[in-house]
Order: structure tokens, then sequence, then C-alpha cells
């Protein structure tokens, strides 16, 4: 076979997953550390007991190791739209820019401004703005989710906008729209309070490793029961919130539902698959298997997407090919209209540039009855627009698994602390420090799902990712791919050894 | 009320924002400034501590404000946003890796077990504050100079060099340009250091600095201000948006925006002034004069590029590809959404300059970095 010869597309991609899974090791640690550091030290700042001031300055010195990080991997992701998506960042940033342009003014400053009082405003600032500072802090960083949230909801559902054929580009025309767009508005509530989930998997972890080490119990005990709370209304809030991601995903995604669950073939009462072994020789309108095994649970998928458990759920083939009889129009479909609407687009440009003004009127015209597919006209074949199915069903079941699992443990840490005998459950607290690690790989894995389940679409419908990344060499872009892996690699190391350290060391500094 | 503001007027605006937030971050590489001057002025240890924390406290606001540069840019003038950074690959990327290292290298220098060893993170702080501000000269160079590529129908760039922007960095305007900045913000760095830091000896060695890094800098102003006053510019037909090439182009701007001259000559005065009140004259409040400079002369430089009929960002490879600030802006709507959004700045200026003010109330001592509450420390 030799080897595959991958494309600037590739890497553009491969980069971005990248930089934007490394992104997301650090950030949802930081939207719910700062919280919790918020709540520590308003209990220290109301009792006045030193201890908890301790406790506050200990889990702050992790938070500010995990920060630094943080924002290293973040400004890449912002000046990689323009270095490798240059033509997605004409085609849209009209829209696109003024969310990030707005995270810059409204978060980033907030974030830049107190953290420095944070750290070093012990001493040369009051109690109160302190505390006030602290806050400013987890307020802020929660911000900076808000506006980057409505840039990626709007790439998977793109709304307010209008294509500008002279300029060949999309504009906006409704700013609310973009911003209050339903997918954002679940994004937020869900990526927020997963990540207050993962902060208070990472307390309690981290707090259990001491009861296990039988070093500063009594400070782990406090910060246990203080997140153990918070993480466990978190996951309530998760899974709620989960599957309302879920329902919108079925409503405007179909084809991503689709792959969540590897369902080819549409019906009613559509089952989930509690537990399934995808064939990964399936294609779509073969008629193999999508499974090698399988437990389904009828009718939960059909409840899920629609509300209706006796309900019609698209598989991918009627996505790939149409199906009339329950008035699906296929990707092979629109892939004619949007060819037909970028033929009429282009004899737009050449007449409006040779100056014939009748032949562009009568090519703007046709472009407008069919500009509605445009992206499917990019396309070579129709299974181009379904996107790879194990690796979204896998993360996608990974996901909601340990998302059952995570509010069981915060559970039984409560129980105990409430029975007073956390310090001997050894399992327990071994089970809590294994979950940090979990609560990572739930994270990646929902942002698996989102964005390789809108495959092959940067913006959905309208712009698929070849068409998107920049005029480039592939070598140019593959060389600093590798260049992020070593350097992010580097620093992740020194980050995960001097976290230990900090912890071996623990409070009493 | 700005929905009443046409097009043009919020295009002009909008150069005028992004200016702004482009200057303001140029009088903040007083950080990048002060790191590199950890390896030329700190005899000590405690000396380099005491740097590295004066300007620590300050990174993340400089920073940010490079992202927020960029990211009012690409909300702006998205085509510019899409065709330097698309194009002109290398530059913008290594500029980035500087600053991904800087992002690391205070919070990681000083803590145990760090894997790459104080020595290493403190390199990679120079390395911003010289190779990165180098680099960022050279970018903004290419405004007068132009680069080379080209735009199809659909506004899709394809660049002309295989160095993807490095050849940016090879041309002897944009070099100074680059040189220029890394020793303004040395200057700047060691009067931000006068102004916060007592410790004498560092105190003494930084006012010195301060005039010795702007002689420094004084061969590569006047070499831009000679070029720009006499070389070839790229001027817009305002009535057809035809680009040609136009002898005494800058020449002609200064003379004809006669408000761009005042403050190319009063900031570059302000900046004199503050280094001779901080070098020579015993002061401490040189860096606010100096920084007030810097801002208007980054002003008068990006006015200089963008208004009166210039092409902002040219290309010398197909003329009538280069960007205006009228050819690459978002459409109205976007402008004056953004316009709305832009009056929380004065806001944002403000709580950060309170709690500028609070945290610098006090100026940074030793005893400071090793006593209680020191643990956090850089
Ligand atoms: C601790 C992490 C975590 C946990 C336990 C869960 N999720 Fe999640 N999920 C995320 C972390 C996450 C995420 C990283 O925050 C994502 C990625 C994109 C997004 O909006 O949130 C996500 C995305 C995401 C999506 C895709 C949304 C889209 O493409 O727009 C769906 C359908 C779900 N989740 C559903 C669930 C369900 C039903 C869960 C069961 C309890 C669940 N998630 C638990
Ligand atoms: C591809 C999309 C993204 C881009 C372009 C991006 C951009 C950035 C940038 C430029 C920074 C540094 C800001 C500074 O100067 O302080 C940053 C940090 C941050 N970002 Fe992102 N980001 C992305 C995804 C996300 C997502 C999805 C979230 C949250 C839901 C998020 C939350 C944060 C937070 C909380 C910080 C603060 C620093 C930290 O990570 O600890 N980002 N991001
Ligand atoms: C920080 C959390 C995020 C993670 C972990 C993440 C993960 C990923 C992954 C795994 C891919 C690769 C998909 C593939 O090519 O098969 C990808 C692509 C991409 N994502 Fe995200 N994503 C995140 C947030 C965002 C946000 C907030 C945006 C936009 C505002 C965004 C925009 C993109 C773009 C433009 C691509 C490249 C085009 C593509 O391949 O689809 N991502 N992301």
């Amino acid at each position: 076979m030799g080897d595959p010869i991958l494309t600037t597309v590739d890497w553009a991609r491969a980069q971005f997953a990248l930089t934007a899974m490394y992104h997301w090791i650090f950030v949802p640690l930081t939207l719910g550390l700062s919280f919790l550091i918020a709540f520590f030290e308003s209990i220290y700042v109301k009792t006045g007991n030193e201890e908890w001031k301790k406790l506050t300055r200990f889990w702050m010195t992790l938070f500010g190791i995990n920060f630094a990080i943080g924002i290293a991997t973040g400004i890449i992701l912002e000046f990689q739209f323009g270095t490798n998506w240059s033509n997605y960042s004409w085609m849209v940033g009209d829209i696109f820019g003024a969310p990030l342009a707005i995270e810059g003014i409204f978060a980033f400053f907030i974030e830049a401004t107190f953290f420095a009082v944070m750290f070093f405003g012990w001493q040369r600032v009051s109690k109160g703005f302190h505390l006030f500072s602290t806050w400013m802090v987890a307020v802020g960083s929660n911000l900076s989710a808000v506006w980057i949230l409505v840039a990626n909801g709007w790439m998977q559902f793109p709304v307010g906008m209008a294509f500008n054929p002279d300029q060949a580009r999309f504009e906006m025309q409704n700013f609310w729209e973009v911003a209050l767009s339903p997918v954002a508005v679940h994004k937020f509530t869900h990526t927020t309070s997963s990540a207050f989930l993962l902060a208070s998997l990472f307390v309690v972890g981290i707090s259990a490793l001491f009861l296990l080490q039988e070093r500063h119990q009594k400070m782990a005990r406090r910060s246990m029961v203080v997140a153990a709370v918070f993480g466990f209304v978190a996951s309530i809030f998760v899974a709620f919130t989960g599957d309302e991601a879920a329902f919108s995903v079925a409503q405007r995604q179909p084809m991503k539902l689709a792959a969540m669950e590897g369902l080819y073939v549409g019906q009613e009462r559509a089952p989930i698959v509690a537990m399934g072994l995808i064939n990964s020789g399936k294609q779509p309108g073969d008629d193999q298997p999508a499974f090698h095994q399988e437990i389904k649970i009828p009718g939960l998928l059909s409840l899920l997407a629609n509300r209706d458990s006796n309900s019609y759920v698209p598989g991918i083939n009627d996505l790939v090919f149409g199906n009339s009889e329950r008035n699906i129009i296929g990707a092979q479909q629109r892939m004619l209209t949007g060819r037909i609407a970028l033929d009429e687009l282009a004899r737009y440009k050449f007449a409006k540039d040779k100056g014939d003004e009748a032949q562009a009127a009568s090519a703007l015209a046709l472009f407008d009855q069919h500009q509605g597919d445009l992206g499917y006209g990019y396309l070579s074949s129709p299974s181009e627009a379904a996107p790879p199915v194990a690796i979204t069903f896998y993360s996608f079941h990974l996901m909601v698994v340990l998302g059952t699992l995570f509010p069981v443990i915060f559970l039984l840490v409560l129980y105990f602390a409430f029975k007073n005998t956390l310090e001997q459950q050894r399992w327990l607290n071994l089970a809590c420090f294994a979950s940090i690690f979990l609560g990572y790989v739930a994270q990646q894995a929902g942002w698996v799902v989102a964005e390789v389940g809108r495959q092959p679409w940067a913006i959905q419908g309208l712009l698929p990712v070849g068409v998107a990344s920049t005029n480039l060499a592939a070598g140019n872009v593959q060389t600093t791919f590798f260049i992020f892996l070593t350097l992010f690699t580097v620093l992740l190391l020194a980050e995960i050894r001097i976290m230990m350290q900090q912890i071996k060391i623990g409070p009493e500094v | 009320m700005i929905e009443n503001l046409d097009h043009a007027t919020l295009q002009q605006l909008w150069w005028l924002i992004a200016s702004v937030v482009g200057s303001l971050f140029l009088f903040l590489t007083f950080v990048q400034g002060g790191q590199t001057l950890i390896f030329t002025l700190a005899e000590s240890e405690e000396e380099k501590t005491l740097i590295i924390n004066a300007m620590g406290r300050k990174w993340e606001l400089t920073f940010t404000t490079l992202v927020l540069f960029g990211g009012a840019l690409f909300a702006a003038f998205p085509l510019f946003y899409a065709t330097s950074f698309g194009g002109a690959y290398w530059v913008w990327m290594l500029i980035l890796f500087t600053f991904i290292l800087q992002a690391v290298s205070y919070e990681y220098r000083k803590k145990p077990d760090n894997v790459l060893g104080a020595r290493t993170y403190e390199v990679f702080l120079c390395l911003n504050g010289s190779v990165g501000i180098l680099l960022i000269g050279a970018a903004v160079g290419t405004f007068f100079t132009g680069s080379r590529f080209s735009l199809n129908l659909y506004n899709s760039v394809t660049w002309h060099t295989p160095y993807h922007g490095l050849e940016a960095a090879l041309n002897p305007f944009n070099l100074a340009l680059g040189l220029f900045l890394v020793f303004l913000a040395r200057t700047l760095g060691a009067m931000y250091l006068v102004n916060h830091v007592a410790h004498e000896p560092l105190v003494e060695k930084a006012r010195k600095a301060t005039w010795i890094n702007l002689l420094w800098a004084l061969p590569f102003l006047l070499t831009i201000l000679i070029s720009l006053v006499t070389m070839d510019g790229f001027a817009v037909d305002p009535a057809t948006g035809e680009i040609f090439m136009e002898e005494g182009k800058y020449l002609h701007n200064l003379l004809g925006m006669p408000v761009v001259l005042v403050l190319l000559l009063g900031g570059l005065n302000l900046v004199i002034y503050g280094v001779v009140a901080t070098g020579f004259l015993g002061k401490n409040n040189g860096i606010w004069f100096g920084g007030l400079g810097t801002v208007l002369v980054g002003l008068a430089i990006f006015s200089l590029a963008g208004y009166h009929d210039t092409a902002f960002y040219p290309s010398v490879s197909d003329l009538q590809s280069s960007l205006t600030i009228y050819n690459a802006s978002s459409s109205k709507y976007t402008l004056t959404a953004m316009s709305y959004v832009a009056l929380a700045v004065p806001f944002v200026l403000a709580y950060v300059a309170y709690v500028w003010k609070l945290m610098n109330a006090e100026k940074l001592t030793l005893s400071e970095l090793t006593g209680k509450d020191a643990q956090d420390m850089y």
C-alpha cells in the first residue's frame, strides 16, 4: 500500500486537533478550579480561619501552573484560523471574527488583570478586594468560554448570515441570532458544567491521595466535601445538558447523531446501542452489518432524538443517498444542487469581471436558487458527507458511560464524609484518584464527538474542510505540526512534573 | 447612532481602534524589553528575580493586548487576517512560538522539578523579548515594503515565495524597524524598572540602560525615518480603487495629515524626554512619558500605512491585490455591531488602570519576594 500521502488539509486538521486537544487539557480545570478556589477563599474570609487560607493557596498554586500553559496553547488556536484556515477566515471572518474579538475585550482582560491580584496581591490589596479578584478570575474564565462557544456553535449550525457573491463570503445579518443561537447555549451549559465536574474530580482525587498517604488529612477532607458537593451538582447538570445537546444534534446535525449511534438504516423506534463492536469495513450503502456484536435498547434513540420513542430517526444511508418516502434529501442530490450554485457563482464572477451585467444578473438569479447546498458542491462523492463512524461512536459511548459513573463517586464520597470514615475507604480513595484521569478522557471524548462528528464540514453544509484551508505546501504545515507536538509535549511533561512536586510539597510551605 | 455612520467612516474608525490597540501593545512590550535585560543588567540571582517579578505582574496584560490586536484585526479586517497569516505563515508562526515559551516561563522557572531548568526558561524569556519583537517589527514593516502575494477572484491568497514570510525579515527596512522596536522595548523596560523597583544598585544600572538602549535604537530610527520620507509608496485612487506606485507617498501622507506629523514628532520627543528624565534627572516617572510617546509614534506609523488613500498591506507581486482598509474590511453590519462592543473598551481600560494603580502603589522590594506570602512569586 505504501505511505498514504497526507495533503495540506490533513496536516491542518491534524494540527488543529492537536492544539485544540492540548488546549482542552488545561481549560476545563481552569474553568472549574477557579470557582472552587473562590469558594475556599470565601470560607476563609467569612471565618477568618488561616487554615482555609492555606488550603486556598495550595489549590491556587496548582491553578497557576495549569493556567499558564492554558494560555500558551490558546494563543496558537486563535492565530491558527488565519495561518492554517485562511480561506475559512476570509469566507466567514465577517461573522466569526466578532466573537473572538469580543472574547478578548470582555473576558481575557478580566482574567489577565485580576490574576495578578490573586497571586501577588495578598499584601498589596485588602482582603475584600482580593476575594473580589478571585471571583473575577472565575467569572472572566467562564466568560472566555461563552464567546468561543458561540463561534463554535455557529460553525455547527450557521445562522444569522447571508452569502455575498461580490465579496465571495458570508456576511452577518443578525448579531443576536449568532450570539443566542440555541447550539451556542447548549454548548455553553454542557461545556461549563462538565468543566466544573472535571475540576471537582481533580480536587477530590488529589485530596484522596493525601488521605491514602495519611498527610494533610484535615485539609483534604475539607477540600473533598466542598468539591464533592460541587461535583455532584455539576454531574447532574452535565447529564441533563448532555441530553439537551443530543436532542439539539438530532434536530440540526442528523448525520452526526447517526454516526454517534452507528445507525445506517433509518428506523422508527430506533434503538440506542448500549454496547457494540463497530464493523470497520462497513461503507454507506453496502449491506454489511454495522456491528460485529451489539446490545440494543429499543426506542431509546428515538426518544433521545425526538422526545418520542416511536418516532423515525434517519440513518447514514438515508442522509447520503436520500429517502423519498421520508422526504429526506440526501447528499447525492444536494451535490447536484451545490454544483449548480458553484458554477453559477463562477459564471457570475467572470461576467462581473468582464463587465457583462446581463450575464451576471442571470447567473446570480440561478445562484440564489441553489445556494442553500453550496457546500455540497465541493464534495466529490456522496459518502464524503458521512463522518468517521467508529471514532464518533466510541467517543460518544465512552463519554456517556463515564458521565453516569462520576455522580456515583461523588455520592459515595459525601456518604462516607458524612459518616466520618473517609480515611478508611482505601478503594474509594484509589477510585477517586483514578477518576481524575477518567475525567480528562471524558472531556476529550466529548470534543471528539462534536468535532469529528461534524466532518467533513468546517461550516455545516456550507464549507467543507478541504476548501477552508490555506493554499500552502503541505510540508510547511507538517513541519509546524511536529514543532507543536514536540513543544507542547515537553511543556506538558514539565507541567505534570511541577504539579506532582507541588502536591508532594503539599499545603505547608 | 452608530447605524448612521457610513461604511467608509466605520472602516476608518476601526483602523483607528486597531491602531490604538497595536500602539498600546508596543508600549506594553516594556515587559519583553525587561525580559532581555535579565542577561545584561542583573548581576546576581536576586536582581534577576527582581526584574522577572517586576515584569511578571504585567506579562499577561501585554499578552492579552496582543491577542486582542489579533482578534480586532480578524473582526474588522478579515481579509488582512486571512492574507497575512495564511501567506506570511512562518513569520507569524515563529512569533507565536516565542509567545508560547513566554507564557510558561514565568510560572515554571522557579518551581522545583521543572524539567528544563531555570536557565532554559530565562533563555525562553529572552528569546521572546528579542526574536519575538524583532519579527513583529519585520511584519509591521511589510505595511510599507509590501509582500509577494496575489488574490484570486474569490479573494484566496497565493504567496509567491517559498519562504512564506521569512523573506520579510531580510528586508533592510523591516529589519531596521524590528531592531528599533527591540531597543525601544529595552529602553521602556529599564524605565519601568526604575519606576517600580526599590533596589538601589539595580535601579542605578537601569537608569543608565535607558539612554544606552536609546542610543542603540537611534541609527535604526534614523534609517526608518529617512526611508519613509524618501521611499515610493502604495497609493490608491479613491475613485476607482486602483493601486499605483507614488513617489514620496509617505512624505505626502505626512504633509497631507499634519496631525500625524505632530504625533510622530511629539511621540519621539516624549520618549526622549522620558529617557532624559530617568537617565539624567533622577526622576522615576519617565516610563509614563516614554509609554505615551511610544503610543503616539505607533499611531503615527499605523496612520501613515492606512489612511490618506494608501494600501496598508501592499502586494509587490500583483499591485491590484493590495489591501486597503476599504477592500479588506468586514461588512457595514459587522463593523456597526462591533462598534457597539467597542464602547466597552474605555470601561476595560478604567479597571485595568485602577488595578494597576492599586498593585503598583508600593514598590517591589527583595523582602516581598522572600517574606510571608511569597510562595507564588516568580
Ligand atoms: C466530563 C466531561 C463530560 C461528560 C461526563 C459528559 N460530557 Fe458530553 N461533552 C463534553 C463533556 C462531557 C464536552 C467536552 O464539554 C463537549 C464537547 C463539545 C461540547 O459542547 O461539549 C461534549 C459534547 C457532547 C455532545 C455533542 C454536542 C455537539 O456536538 O454539539 C453530546 C450529544 C453530549 N456531550 C452528550 C452527553 C451525555 C448524554 C452525557 C451523559 C451523561 C455526557 N455528554 C457526559
Ligand atoms: C479553537 C478555539 C479556541 C481559541 C481560538 C482559543 C483562544 C484562546 C486564547 C488566545 C487564549 C489566551 C488568552 C489570554 O491572553 O489570556 C485562551 C485561553 C483560554 N481559553 Fe481558549 N480558545 C479556544 C477554545 C476554548 C474553549 C472551547 C474554551 C472554553 C470552553 C476556552 C477557554 C479558555 C480559557 C478559560 C482560557 C484561560 C486560560 C486557560 O486556559 O487556563 N478556550 N484561549
Ligand atoms: C477546546 C476544545 C476543542 C477540542 C478538544 C476540539 C477538538 C477538535 C478535533 C479533535 C478536531 C479534528 C476533527 C477532524 O479533523 O477530524 C477539531 C477540528 C476543528 N475544530 Fe475543534 N475542538 C475544540 C474546540 C473548538 C472550537 C471552540 C472551535 C471554533 C470556535 C473549533 C474549531 C475547529 C476547526 C476550525 C477545526 C478544523 C476543521 C476540522 O477538521 O473540522 N474547535 N477540533
